[in-house]
């Protein structure tokens, strides 16, 4: 590790960097009508995503939500297959049947996002306990918002990695904000990691636009699910900065709040740490971004070329055909 | 051949599916406790012994625990799940309808969800929670299969081939049928002994069987309500009434080719069903053979649509029975349909 830091690194502030070139290509593709479906975007919460994917090993798994596209890049996930995808091209990862909401790969670790609220939490604990009995070591991240915690499937799938010991770590990346209600509205003790102390387990609160916080607090976590200590709850304090989706105009979010969390931008952040550091100049900086900016550019270009399903596709893949061997 | 009730024949179903397959276990409610129930209607007693760490007993947490095991069978794992009472699965049913059905359709084939969900139900003395015939809020759902065994041989075949399908399967068991003698016999539980052969074998997710043939007309049924027909059948033979008794036994997808075939020829058809006419499987089993025959003559015999009542007066009005499906028989082929 110590040889590789520096490249190990600079790799998370361009993974960083490609997420939020992402987001802001796809918004502006969304806005202009190029792009059908509706998005939920992730920008300023680009800590949370690669800080967690970047402490697991590429066989573990996460499961995502509606707002997954962070998630799926930190993950591994190609901008190609994703873009592909929402736009609704047979070369997409879901074969343009998902969409935004459900991007997954399941060669790449990732469960498609589940798009109803704290869903993915008991399977989640599902997907551990299969692991538990299949004898691996793997572990899977749940990444979820503070809005989940209201939902029974959140206490379920819990209490249950809890009482089975499961290598699961739940991730709460608390943005503040379900849809346009804010967490204090909807609990009454906001410190979403103190739930794991009535669960039994550990939870600790971080920062969440703090990358190396996150990653080694993940880190941790990871450590203590494969040695058969989990599961594990990490609250990513965060901020969404835009919209919860489509044109969502923000206007709940009170302006010094933005202000204050825009002066907390994980990526500006993380980059000043690198720069101080001397692994990173400022032309660095300018090329990374630029270099994303191509490579999505790139992308945009094959995937509106990509084609739609055929109708036949219309009705294939609900059911497997085979039976089991 | 062993004579067996639905219980036993769901219980050896089980273990022979864990002990062929490791892939396959079960979780739910009370099915490992030792010295416990093996589940509400005891149908995994005493596999928890012979299958150490298969056996996963849950919290109260329906949707939770429905969820853990779409995540199982997501990761290659074959869960048998259930519910101590089918009226559960409206807790559950998010990650059923939402998760389990549409997995492999909006990942673009990539995921497989390899689950079995079974489901007691059925009016039995309990009032309205405990008591609803579940199978008409999960045969719309596109992704999921359900089958509904009314014999001890069906029920050990249907599950078998529900453990071996690579698709979300549910397994609706009435609570009259799962065994009419012994300590947890229910009142007014009909026999429902097959002979059951040691050799393994299974019943097709798609098949209907023919329960008994006539050339007047045709009664569907499933569940309790296959054994009721048949004794409106027998009241319809001593009037020299020929009926065809079909056991619809797989609801989605259903046996088109056995209903249509015995629709043409007996040009009658009543579709008998517990639980409330409004919006049932008959009604679907009615519009599907109309589309496909016309000039059919076709009755539904439902349960009034009101909520299970408990006083038992009631619950055996509620329910349909021998003499109401055989006026309905007889009121198509005098060609009324008038009450």
């Amino acid at each position: 590790m110590t040889d590789n830091r520096p490249q190990f690194l600079l790799g998370l502030l361009e993974r960083m960097i490609e997420i939020r070139e992402f987001e802001e290509g796809v918004r502006f593709l969304f806005l202009e009508g190029q792009m059908p479906g509706t998005i939920h975007q992730c920008q300023g919460q680009e800590a949370t995503a690669v800080g967690v994917c970047a402490a697991l090993q590429t066989d573990d798994f996460i499961t995502s939500t509606f707002r997954g596209h962070g998630h799926a890049l930190a993950k591994g996930l190609s901008m190609q297959e994703m873009l592909d995808e929402l736009f609704g091209s047979e070369t997409g990862c879901c074969q343009g049947k998902g969409g935004s909401m459900h991007l997954g790969n399941m060669q790449k670790g990732m469960l498609p996002g589940i798009a109803i609220v704290a869903g993915g939490i008991p399977l989640a604990t599902g997907m551990a306990l299969a692991l538990r009995m299949q004898g691996k070591s793997q572990v899977v991240a749940c990444f979820f918002g503070d809005g989940a915690v209201a939902e029974g499937a959140f206490h379920e799938g819990v209490n249950m990695a809890a009482i089975w010991k499961l290598p699961v770590i739940f991730v709460c990346e608390n943005n503040l904000y379900g849809a346009s209600t804010r967490v204090d509205l909807v609990m009454r003790n906001t410190r979403i990691s103190d739930r794991a102390v009535a669960y039994g387990f550990t939870g600790e609160t971080i920062d969440g636009n703090d990358l190396l916080a996150v990653f080694e607090a993940t880190q941790r976590a990871v450590s203590q699910c494969r040695s058969g200590g989990g599961p594990f709850l990490l609250e990513l304090l965060t901020y969404r900065r835009t919209g919860h989706s489509r044109r969502d105009p923000c206007h709940y979010q009170p302006k010094s709040e933005r202000q204050q969390w825009f002066d907390r931008d994980p990526i500006e952040r993380f980059a000043a740490q690198l720069q101080s550091d001397g692994l990173l100049d400022a032309a660095g900086l300018e090329a990374m971004k630029s270099q994303a900016v191509q490579r999505f550019e790139a992308a945009v270009e094959q995937a509106k070329a990509a084609s739609p399903p055929t109708l036949r596709d219309l009705e294939t893949d609900v059911f497997v055909s085979e039976a089991s061997t | 051949m062993k004579r067996q009730g639905i219980a036993e024949a769901l219980r050896d179903a089980i273990a022979e599916e864990m002990q062929r397959d490791e892939r396959v276990f079960c979780i739910g409610e009370d099915i490992g406790v030792p010295g416990g129930w093996g589940g509400a209607f005891t149908v995994t007693l005493g596999l928890d012994e012979r299958f150490p760490g298969r056996i996963i007993n849950t919290p109260i947490a329906e949707l939770g625990f429905f969820g853990v095991a779409v995540g199982a069978a997501v990761m290659g794992m074959r869960p048998i799940v259930d519910v101590q009472y089918g009226d559960f699965l409206f807790l559950a049913s998010d990650q059923i309808i939402n998760n389990a059905a549409k997995l492999r359709y909006m990942s673009g084939g990539q995921i497989a969800v390899p689950m079995v969900m079974r489901a007691p139900v059925g009016a039995t003395g309990r009032g309205s929670q405990h008591a609803q015939n579940m199978e008409r809020f999960f045969t719309g759902v596109p992704g999921l299969k359900v089958v509904a065994p009314s014999t001890a041989y069906d029920a050990k075949g249907l599950l078998k081939a529900a453990v071996r399908d690579n698709n979300p399967v549910m397994i609706f068991e009435h609570k009259l049928l799962y065994g009419s003698k012994g300590a947890r016999a229910e009142p007014g539980a009909v026999d429902a002994t097959s002979d059951v052969p040691e050799d393994d074998f299974i019943v097709p997710l798609n098949e209907a069987a023919v329960l008994r043939d006539g050339v007047d007309v045709t009664i569907v049924a499933w569940l309790l309500m296959a054994h009721v027909s048949m004794q409106a059948a027998n009241r319809l033979a001593k009037d020299g009434v020929g009926a065809e008794v079909i056991d619809a036994r797989c609801l989605a997808p259903l046996d088109w080719t056995t209903l249509v075939a015995s629709a043409r020829k007996t040009r009658r058809v009543v579709i008998v069903e517990e639980g409330p006419k409004t919006g049932g499987v008959a009604a679907e089993i009615a519009a599907g053979l109309c589309e496909r025959c016309p000039g059919l003559s076709v009755d539904r015999v439902a349960s009034p649509d009101i909520p299970v009542p408990f006083a038992p007066v009631l619950e055996n009005a509620y329910r349909p029975d021998a003499a109401r499906i055989a006026a309905a028989a007889l009121r198509l082929l005098r060609g009324n349909r008038e009450v």
